[in-house]
């Protein structure tokens, strides 16, 4: 990995983005607007105050998932990434350079969510609500690795579309917004224990409802972590400078 | 360089799923030459220049490029590499296109200069790609194969779409690189190109049927243009492959 390379394709990726300024508009308020809808369904109940962390979590994730998943299609079957990689250009710089440049977009989205949920729905954050954007950056950054790794096992765009049920409504579905996970059959719990959305849905409910836990929501944030940086080691593994 | 060969493949075969596309090529292709590949689609024109660039998975055979194995590390800065559908970001502008390229090749920023002066895109540089023409598309896709001081240029196609007075002024392009020492492997389908070469390659089905001066091909064909040469080729090649299955 060279760092000049990673930067100037981290900075052509969002150059690209910045031509595109719908997707930047949906990338930062859809996840906002969802929330706040989700706060007015909830109105003068308690539920807001239990899932809307964990929409904090979810929606980045997502988001981040679907955009990056699709542009490295794009960039696999447009054929620039093959002229790159008969260039010198590292795998590692290739790679590097998305998470670098969609990191910072799930930073800024995290950034939006988060205030809009704290300062405007009047979501409750006893840990500190830095805390809470960090957990949120975090899972956006997830995103994008599994989608830069899904990427490599999709060959259309419909494929990748498809691929986002697969990787994120078992996670959804098993992180314990539904129901705590240790409620949940044990066979489901040991399962959700292996999903990386289950620590972030705890980091988040953990960070809203308890002041002096911030240890332990750094260590489902660093579960998180490894699990996004294992996702890009082995989306590094799927570049293949030479093709069938 | 002048004396050695710039490429030199030798029994290269390729499979793609069961079939196979390129049945034991050999080739060299001497350095600093425009040296011509043609053929009709599907012939393996393609499948033949990447495996030449490192990014085909081969069989089995030998490709040796500028004195390294195909695809070595040290071919990353002297092999210019073209496709035949324009490899480029359609959210950049051209010169953000280049740009990108340049930087990832570490050449000077004048590079983008050059560049846009040679493929003669200096009125659209400001220009998203995804607004420009196909003739566009494919020029700012062979600018980016120029960037840096690449040592041989494989291009596909380079030509396609094109008018012919930006055609001739590339050909002339391509002249004067070799005449500086650059080798060129350049594909085409359209035959009156064949002419601006140095060498002839013919291929057809996966094999090389020709290999040869654009004159040379003339005299053993017995005819006066290379569209009638060629023609004249492919029905001998045609004949020999239906004789051997009859055998």
């Amino acid at each position: 990995m060279n760092p000049r390379l990673t930067f100037a394709t981290a900075g052509r990726v969002l150059t690209q983005i910045r031509h595109d300024p719908r997707t930047i508009g949906l990338l930062l308020v859809v996840p906002a607007l969802l929330i706040g809808l989700i706060a007015w369904i909830f109105d003068d109940t308690p539920v807001f105050a239990s899932v809307g962390p964990a929409m904090l979590g979810l929606f980045p994730f997502i988001v981040m998932f679907l955009v990056t998943s699709i542009t490295t299609l794009r960039e696999r079957r447009s054929g620039t990434l093959e002229r790159l990689l008969v260039m010198p250009l590292g795998k590692g710089d290739f790679i590097g350079g998305y998470a670098l440049a969609f990191g910072l977009l799930a930073v800024l989205q995290a950034l939006v969510a988060s205030s809009y949920a704290v300062w405007v729905c009047g979501l409750e954050v006893e840990g500190g609500a830095w805390l809470l954007i960090l957990v949120a950056a975090v899972n956006g950054l997830l995103g994008t690795m599994l989608g830069l790794l899904a990427s490599a096992f999709a060959r259309t765009e419909f494929q990748v579309v498809q691929f986002m049920p697969v990787f994120v409504a078992p996670q959804i579905l098993l992180g314990g917004i539904f129901l705590p996970r240790d409620q949940m059959p044990e066979a489901l719990e040991a399962i959700s224990n292996w999903l990386p959305l289950s620590y972030s849905i705890d980091a988040l409910n953990t960070v809203t409802t308890e002041a002096d836990a911030t240890g332990d929501v750094l260590a489902d944030v660093a579960i998180v972590a490894a699990f996004a940086l294992g996702a890009l080691v082995l989306a590094a593994l799927t570049l293949r400078r030479r093709t069938a | 360089m002048t004396n050695t060969d710039a490429v030199v493949v030798d029994g290269l075969v390729v499979r793609r799923g069961r079939a196979e596309v390129l049945h034991g090529i050999d080739l060299h292709v001497p350095a600093g030459q425009v040296v011509g590949l043609l053929g009709p689609s599907g012939s393996g024109k393609t499948t033949l220049m990447r495996a030449i660039i490192g990014s085909q998975r081969t069989a089995s055979g030998t490709i040796e490029v500028l004195g390294h194995p195909a695809g070595h590390r040290a071919l990353r800065h002297q092999v210019g590499y073209m496709a035949q559908s324009a490899a480029i970001y359609d959210d950049l502008t051209v010169e953000q296109n280049l740009d990108y390229f340049r930087r990832v090749l570490g050449s000077p920023k004048s590079d983008v200069d050059r560049v846009v002066a040679e493929v003669g895109l200096g009125s659209s540089r400001g220009a998203l790609a995804a607004n420009l023409s196909g003739g566009q598309r494919s020029r700012v896709s062979l600018g980016i194969a120029l960037l840096g001081s690449p040592k041989l240029l494989v291009l596909d196609e380079p030509t396609v779409g094109l008018d012919p007075l930006l055609r001739k002024e590339l050909w002339e392009l391509f002249a004067r690189l070799a005449e500086s020492g650059v080798t060129l492997l350049v594909s085409s389908h359209v035959m009156d190109e064949a002419r601006r070469c140095d060498r002839l390659l013919l291929v057809r089905e996966g094999r090389i049927i020709a290999d040869d001066t654009p004159d040379g091909l003339l005299t053993a064909t017995g005819t006066t243009d290379h569209d009638e040469a060629f023609l004249v080729l492919l029905e001998r090649a045609a004949e020999r492959a239906s004789d051997g299955h009859a055998a």
